[in-house]
């Protein structure tokens, strides 16, 4: 089989699996399984097999037109290159061990067929995204994935939180894909095709008129898709879908896609000096706040949210320095340990009946009852505090590498403030991740108090998937940060000696202030006793239940969904007064809410008082007239037959009076 | 003889008539003004084909069918009536509004029994 | 035509003739008993009252030298058709005596129309016929029995004939009609 066939096949099984799944869900039970894993994971073997064939050798290219689309041709095409052959290997491990886990973690779901379907329809999409050579084929997956994350977001509907969450991610990420949809459209216009090389040579060769507009409008998707700031704001709502949902999407796909395209497109930003700073600007805006954010979470999934959006900084700052390399680089090492801390997490959830830091703390032993969780958790806070050899180290270290040489003036196109801007905000996100992720391991895995709850040994299918991740989350850096510039064609990847050392330190001053404060808080963490165990949980309840129930009752425990008012956190001692705008994402929904939802609210009262009022009163008018009238006639309607006739003849005297009068 | 004395009559006749229809509650009375609205129109045509005189006798002819589908007329009114008395148990014209807009609330009527018993009482008499 | 002005030079409208004179004085009479029927309360005399106004229109039908209509009348009118009202009115056992609601509500609506009527009529009439008379002595004139018994049965043959066919159907359906149902036959 040709490679173009091997490598269109990749996205059409999942799209295939999940057409069958949603058809057979009903009928055939017994399918639903199979058709769930085996075409991911045949399409994660098929994107192994694409990525050896095409190796470093020189990108593919192949185009095929249905028909003549007007001015503008639109191709079916597929490029495969070093950077979409390595990602969409990272989309098909991920998305079958997320299929697989999903098996054990919503093994007793209703909505399970519906659920495997639109996963697997979320995967073709990304798959699709990541081969595809033309931008609108592009947009179509880019779509196909904003739909699949509502619906997969929206899975608990029955709660609240869930449906509020899954129309608030379709809602922000619309908002930035009209913009984005405009871009397209305007770039396309400049450079005469949608297909991307033809795009990027225009770029290359200065044909485009409007760089800074084009780039900007493109930004605005991509801050929606990969939840960068202002946009990121439904990243931790969406938490309120199932933990392998968290995973599959809002770590290591969905919101790679923005960073993937601008990796693409990246010559129409270098174009434009102004997109970079505001490329820059963005980043090291969503680092730090993003950092200081999950310091104060209590929920678990909601520090691995901020976490990612943290990690996308890091990506869009390195593409800001104009090194896709290092941004491609560290998407892959990152979505392969975040997408392990997800699964993770939802095995803790599952064991300790709560997705609350604050009562995990007060819970003895979790770390006992779920060994192969806590240890890969371990291996994957790690990696993403960038301690050396696991990957984050070096992924994180070749992000900071390029901002260093930006910095120093190297990198053509690209200002040395942004290359400042950059470096001096990831090394300060360095800290924060640092002490984030020791504050959430030693919450979660070192408390103290009553014994964790027994459910039992965690099915095999979640503790397996979670060792076949912590091996790349261990050795792919290391083992990749040599050959990558063979597959991406660009400078070294490798660390420096100055921000190797530097961002190590940094990370580990943050890990060692979050183990003092923790230590320091100790005392009073063991004389507050808080939490809420979800009661009945035993070994047979699908672990999506126990994080459902969990989701819906967190708000009424412990009064907020974001934070926990737990005096032993260590959060609260190292944020101070911070902590409070920190655990509400720095009261950003609550602008919003008074900047845009209350204006528009304010307007459709408007509008319904106008159509109540005065609307409807001309039409209350309108049939009240011909009733007053009918009652009028109405009376005359005795059902008296004299009337009648007494009626008709005077009538008739009249009409011969008349007729007497005018003859 | 002058032409306006059978007019006039035949025009107070037929008013006369009208009012009694008009006015009259009991659909007997309202018959018998019919009757008299019937005759009104027999005394014009009598008068009107003596003034005209033609040879067909046009208007003699018409009175003897008029008078003749009157008592048809008077055969088919009173069975009606008959009808009507068994079954709602009263002749009067003004009770019978069935037709009425059911807007306001309809005149009572007489329950099934009481009717049968009214039939019985009417064919005992009859 | 022709008879119209025939003996108009020896009858003006103000010097009646005793033919005029006998006709007025029954179409009073005849006028008064229609009066009473139609307001008196007590129904068999309203049906009284009404043999008197019939006969009274046989009167004048002799009057108009129309003497087989006259007969034709006083048979069918007061012999039979007073008699199937007064069945009537015993079959609806109507009371006896005065009744006090014998008028319904809207007999002054009634009255209105009737006088709106009757006034509008009495005018046209006038104004139409004020110079018209007609001749009420020939011999052998077109009211005779003979006269009309050949017309009827010469020129109006299919009519009469038609008019007995209807008299059948008004006589099937008064029976039907009126005819009491078994029990449980209804309808």
């Amino acid at each position: 089989m040709t490679l173009t066939a091997l490598a269109a096949l990749v996205p059409a099984l999942p799209f295939l699996g999940a057409a069958a799944g949603l058809l057979l869900g009903r009928r055939a039970p017994g399918f639903v399984r199979p058709l769930a894993v085996l075409p991911t994971a045949t399409s994660f073997v098929l994107a192994a097999i694409v990525a050896a064939r095409q190796g470093t050798g020189p990108a593919t290219d192949a185009a095929h037109r249905l028909t003549p689309t007007g001015s503008v041709p639109i191709d079916i095409a597929l490029h495969l290159d070093g950077f979409a052959v390595l990602i969409a290997l990272l989309v098909g491990l991920v998305a079958t061990c997320v299929q697989v886990y999903s098996l054990s973690y919503l093994r007793d779901d209703p909505r399970y067929p519906s659920y495997a379907a639109v996963v697997s329809l979320f995967t073709a999409a990304m798959l699709l995204v990541v081969y595809t050579g033309d931008l609108m084929v592009l947009l179509v997956g880019w779509e196909v994935m904003g739909i699949c994350s509502y619906f997969l977001v929206g899975h608990y509907w029955e709660t609240e939180a869930a449906r509020a969450a899954s129309i608030k991610a379709f809602l922000v990420t619309k908002l930035g894909d009209v913009p984005f949809l405009i871009g397209v459209f305007a770039l396309a216009a400049d450079a005469g095709t949608f297909r991307i090389t033809g795009i990027l040579s225009t770029a290359s060769a200065g044909g485009l008129h409007h760089p800074t507009v084009i780039a900007l409008l493109l930004l605005a998707g991509v801050a929606g898709k990969s939840a960068q700031f202002p946009l990121h704001t439904w990243l931790p709502d969406a938490m309120a879908g199932p933990t392998p949902v968290s995973a599959l999407i809002h770590a290591a796909t969905m919101v790679a896609a923005g960073i993937y395209l601008v990796a693409r497109l990246l010559p129409v930003f270098t174009a434009s000096a102004a997109a970079l700073a505001v490329l820059a600007a963005m980043a090291a805006v969503t680092m730090i706040g993003s950092g200081l954010a999950a310091l104060a979470q209590d929920d678990i999934k909601r520090v691995l949210a901020y976490s990612t959006i943290g990690q996308l900084g890091y990506m869009a700052g390195a593409l800001a320095v104009g090194n896709r390399d290092a941004a491609v680089f560290h998407l892959l090492s990152h979505g392969a340990f975040k997408a392990l801390l997800f699964l993770a997490a939802g095995v803790v959830i599952h064991a300790a009946g709560t997705n609350s830091l604050t009562a995990m703390s007060r819970m003895g032993n979790l770390a006992k009852r779920v060994p192969d969780a806590a240890w890969t958790m371990g291996l994957a806070l790690a990696a993403l505090a960038a301690v050396p050899p696991l990957s984050g180290f070096f992924s994180k270290e070749s992000v900071l590498r390029a901002a260093e040489h930006a910095a120093q003036g190297d990198t053509a196109h690209v200002p040395a403030a942004v290359g400042w801007t950059v470096l001096v905000a990831g090394l300060a996100t360095a800290v924060l991740t640092g002490a984030y992720a020791s504050r959430l391991f030693l919450l979660t895995f070192l408390g103290s108090g009553p014994e964790a709850p027994d459910h039992g040994k965690q099915p095999v299918p979640m503790t397996a998937v979670l060792w076949v991740l912590a091996i790349p989350t261990v050795a792919f850096g290391g083992l990749a940060y040599r050959r990558l510039p063979d597959w991406f064609g660009g400078a070294p990847l490798g660390p420096t000696l100055t921000t190797g050392v530097l961002g190590t330190a940094l990370a580990l001053v943050g890990a060692l202030a979050a183990y003092s404060a923790w230590r320091a808080v100790g005392t009073t963490r063991a004389a507050v006793p808080l939490g809420a165990v979800v009661e009945n949980a035993d070994a047979d309840v699908e672990p999506a239940l126990v994080e459902a129930e969990a989701i819906a009752t967190h708000k009424e425990v412990y009064g907020d969904i974001a934070a926990a008012d737990d005096p032993g956190d260590p959060g609260r001692l190292l944020l101070g007064p911070l902590h409070g705008a920190a655990a509400h994402g720095f009261r950003l929904d609550a602008a919003y809410g008074a900047l845009f939802v209350r204006p528009v609210l304010a307007a459709t009262s408007l509008v319904r008082f106008l159509d109540r009022e005065v609307v409807e009163t001309w039409v209350k008018g309108a049939a009240g007239a011909p009733n007053l009238l009918g009652a009028a006639v109405r009376k005359a309607q005795t059902g008296n037959v004299q009337t009648y006739l007494g009626a008709l003849l005077a009538g008739a005297v009249v009409l011969a009076v008349l007729v007497a009068v005018g003859g | 003889m002058h032409l306006i004395y059978p007019a006039v009559l035949a025009v107070l006749l037929f008013s006369i008539g009208l009012y009694g229809v008009l006015a009259r509650r009991n659909a007997i009375l309202v018959l018998m003004s019919v009757e008299l609205m019937l005759n009104a129109v027999n005394i014009n045509l009598v008068a009107f084909d003596r003034w005209l005189g033609d040879g067909l006798h046009t208007g003699q002819a018409l009175t003897l069918f008029t008078i003749t589908i009157a008592a048809a007329e008077i055969g088919l009114g009173l069975a009606i009536v008959l009808l009507v008395y068994r079954n709602r148990g009263s002749s009067d014209v003004d009770r019978l509004t069935d037709l009425a807009d059911p807007g306001r609330p309809l005149p009572e009527q007489r329950a099934p029994g009481g009717t049968a018993a009214g039939d019985e009482k009417a064919e005992a008499t009859a | 035509m022709n008879v119209v002005h025939h003996n108009a030079a020896g009858s003006g409208f103000l010097s009646p003739t005793g033919v005029e004179i006998t006709f007025v004085l029954v179409g009073l009479v005849v006028l008064g008993a229609a009066l009473v029927t139609v307001t008196t309360r007590q129904l068999v005399h309203a049906a009284l009252w009404l043999v008197v106004a019939l006969g009274g229109i046989a009167v004048e039908y002799l009057l108009l030298t129309a003497e087989f209509i006259a007969w034709v009348q006083v048979l069918i009118y007061v012999g039979s058709v007073v008699v199937l009202l007064l069945f009537g009115l015993m079959l609806t056992k109507a009371p006896i005596g005065r009744s006090p609601d014998a008028d319904s509500e809207n007999r002054w609506v009634a009255l209105g129309v009737a006088l709106a009527a009757a006034g509008t009529l009495v005018w046209v009439v006038a104004d139409a016929f004020r110079s018209t008379w007609i001749d009420v002595h020939p011999a052998n004139g077109p009211g005779a029995t003979a006269v009309t018994g050949s017309s009827l049965f010469r020129f109006w043959v299919l009519p009469f004939e038609a008019l007995s066919v209807l008299l059948l159907a008004a006589l099937v359906g008064a029976i039907v009609l009126s005819r009491r149902r078994p029990e449980g036959r209804d309808r």
